[in-house]
């Protein structure tokens, strides 16, 4: 009995982990790839270790196109995502505060707003966005890229008011009594004890402004403003062959920044998850 | 609410610049306005517009021309929008539900008390994670060429290679096994929703004498309706929206066969700057996605289960 149980185990983990490792193949096979030889990519070999370690293919890669390094593409969708990230952190908690602690007439009506609008996909109203900025003569800028986030966005906002209600009234009650008002509430008590549901929010945030494809590619034109997921999509587009090797190096340095996210932040991006999976 | 109406009234002239600044009222909107600043010029004013546009013609060079319901009728017309349509419909259908299946299954698998499930569990998310990046749909490009990855790998158990991206028939696949790969999200959500099932409900049933397919079916299965739903719901508007994979793999080809509602309209507007056609066509994909999800609703009614009902 006990040497069969014994057996049950040892099959389920080999299972788990046999099929795991069939999940991150792929990946691995990212990562092995950006040092081989382009041949070896284009052929299909399955082995996961290089038959020359092609460092090169960073070295390649990092040149990037018409003279416009990797240094730009990384340093323009760094800035990108920090300020988004900041911009979010600050305009969610203001508006979660305002709706979780604050009585007033129409909160109803904006926190039901707020959560209609999580079920509108974005898509819709990125063509009239567009025009709008086109009007404003702000295509080409990174303005339409950071300016939406300062403007609060429904999932975090709805995920700071789930932290906020596990925050004590009678720290408010007692810090008003000490003659603080609500805006010096906010910033004394509130936005200093949130700060778990912050730390998610600007993980999500940050990885998700690293990751976003569709805006860049809208509202940039200019090489020289180019993300990073802009410029990895010149490998496919521009060269007539493509060099593979570089291709994969640099997509491998382009997900090192989410790597390095998850394997620190781990809880905090499953607990946002699941988070929203729960209570919405 | 009377009274304090009233009392705000008779307190209001007595009231310093900073003593109206506290008020709830006052304050409420201040904290809440960056949204409604958002909401109006971000969400409202330009659905108002995109509406407006769907009835033009719109090339952003000269001002819109109002043409009725020409948007419309040129799309019932239109054969590649047709097409589109369809080809959304058959990757929903046969991604969203395969990716749940999964989703529930390794959280079922992974949720035991079992030595390494964090460990584990991250690596079955790691695909989700990474997944939506320009470096992993160029990856998965390269891994179902001719002569790539996954031919190699059926070639070694004696099977044909397959055309996957010069053959209409085929080239969809990857995609839906794209998205299939990434499971990772609804796992954590339905992993945090087996948690939340009372472990009285097991025992119960254990006392009955249950077997573990049972137990999963009838009590699983169950208490789990509800996120279900939800997880159904939100995937499903996800996979409506779908974008980048088929403009970085396919390019929406070959012959059309991955060309995705939202890849035929980012195509009009932002390649051939036909702004009223293509915003009639976003309210068509809205109107597909709200029809969808009502749908869901709808049915859900028979199928999910609340404990406190």
């Amino acid at each position: 009995m006990a040497n069969k149980r014994n057996f049950y185990k040892v099959l389920y983990h080999v299972l788990v982990v046999f099929f795991g490792f069939i999940m991150v193949y792929p990946v691995l096979w990212m990562i092995s790839g950006s040092l081989k030889t382009n041949l070896e990519i284009a052929t299909g070999a399955l082995t996961l270790v290089p038959r020359y370690w092609l460092w090169e293919n960073f070295v390649n890669g990092w040149q990037g196109f018409a003279g416009i390094t990797f240094s730009t593409f990384f340093g323009n969708s760094l800035y990108l995502s920090i300020f988004t990230t900041i911009g979010t952190v600050i305009s969610c908690s203001l508006v979660a505060y305002s709706l979780s602690r604050i009585r007033f007439r129409g909160r109803s009506v904006i926190f039901t707003l707020m959560l209609s609008t999580m079920m509108i996909p974005a898509q819709v109203i990125l063509i009239p966005q567009f025009i709008i900025f086109h009007r404003l003569g702000l295509v080409g800028t990174f303005v339409p890229l950071i300016l939406p986030s300062f403007f609060g966005a429904a999932f975090f906002i709805f995920l700071m008011m789930q932290f906020m209600v596990s925050i004590p009234k009678e720290l408010d009650e007692a810090a008003i009594v000490d003659g603080c008002n609500k805006y010096t509430v906010f910033t004394r008590i509130i936005f200093p004890l949130l700060k778990p549901a912050l730390v998610t929010t600007a993980i999500i945030q940050f990885y998700w402004a690293w990751d976003n494809f569709l805006g860049p590619l809208i509202y940039l034109n200019n090489p020289r403003q180019f993300t990073v997921s802009l410029a990895l999509r010149m490998f496919a587009d521009t060269a007539s062959v493509t060099d593979f090797g570089a291709m994969f190096a640099m997509s491998t340095l382009s997900l090192i920044p989410v790597f390095v996210m998850f394997l620190l932040f781990n809880k905090q991006l499953v607990d946002g998850i699941s988070t929203m999976g729960l209570k919405g | 609410m009377k009274t304090i109406a009233v009392e705000e009234t008779v307190v209001k002239r007595k009231l310093t610049f900073g003593q109206w600044m506290n008020t709830d009222t006052v304050a409420g909107y201040v904290f809440a306005l960056p949204f409604i600043v958002g909401f109006l010029a971000m969400m409202a004013v330009p659905m108002l517009l995109s509406f407006y546009y769907s009835f033009t013609d719109f090339n952003m060079l000269t001002s819109p021309t109002f043409i009725g319901f020409d948007n419309y009728v040129r799309m019932w017309n239109d054969m590649r929008f047709r097409n589109s349509v369809s080809v959304t419909f058959r990757f929903v259908f046969f991604s969203v539900p395969v990716r749940l299946v999964f989703g529930l299954m390794l959280a079922y698998v992974l949720t035991r008390k079992t030595k390494g499930v964090h460990f584990y569990r991250s690596i079955y998310y790691l695909p989700t994670l990474i997944g939506g990046s320009i470096a992993v749909a160029l990856v998965w490009g390269q891994l179902f060429q001719n002569q790539g990855v996954i031919n190699v790998m059926l070639g070694a158990f004696g099977l044909d290679g397959v055309n996957w991206f010069g053959n209409p028939n085929n080239a969809l696949w990857p995609l839906i096994f794209m998205s299939v790969w990434q499971f990772g999200s609804s796992m954590i959500i339905f992993a945090a929703g087996l948690k939340d099932i009372p472990e009285t409900y097991y025992e119960a049933a254990e006392i009955d004498g249950a077997n573990k397919w049972r137990i999963f079916f009838s009590i699983t299965i169950p208490c789990l309706t509800p996120i279900i739903l939800y997880n159904l719901v939100m995937q499903t508007i996800a996979a409506f929206m779908t974008f980048t994979q088929a403009f970085i793999i396919t390019g929406g080809g070959p012959a059309d066969s991955t060309n995705f509602l939202a890849l035929y309209i980012y195509n009009h507007a932002f390649n051939w700057f036909n702004m009223g056609y293509a915003s009639a066509m976003s309210w068509v994909l809205l109107t597909m996605v709200g029809v969808s999800t009502a749908f869901i609703m709808w049915t859900s009614k028979k199928w999910t289960f609340y404990a406190n009902e």
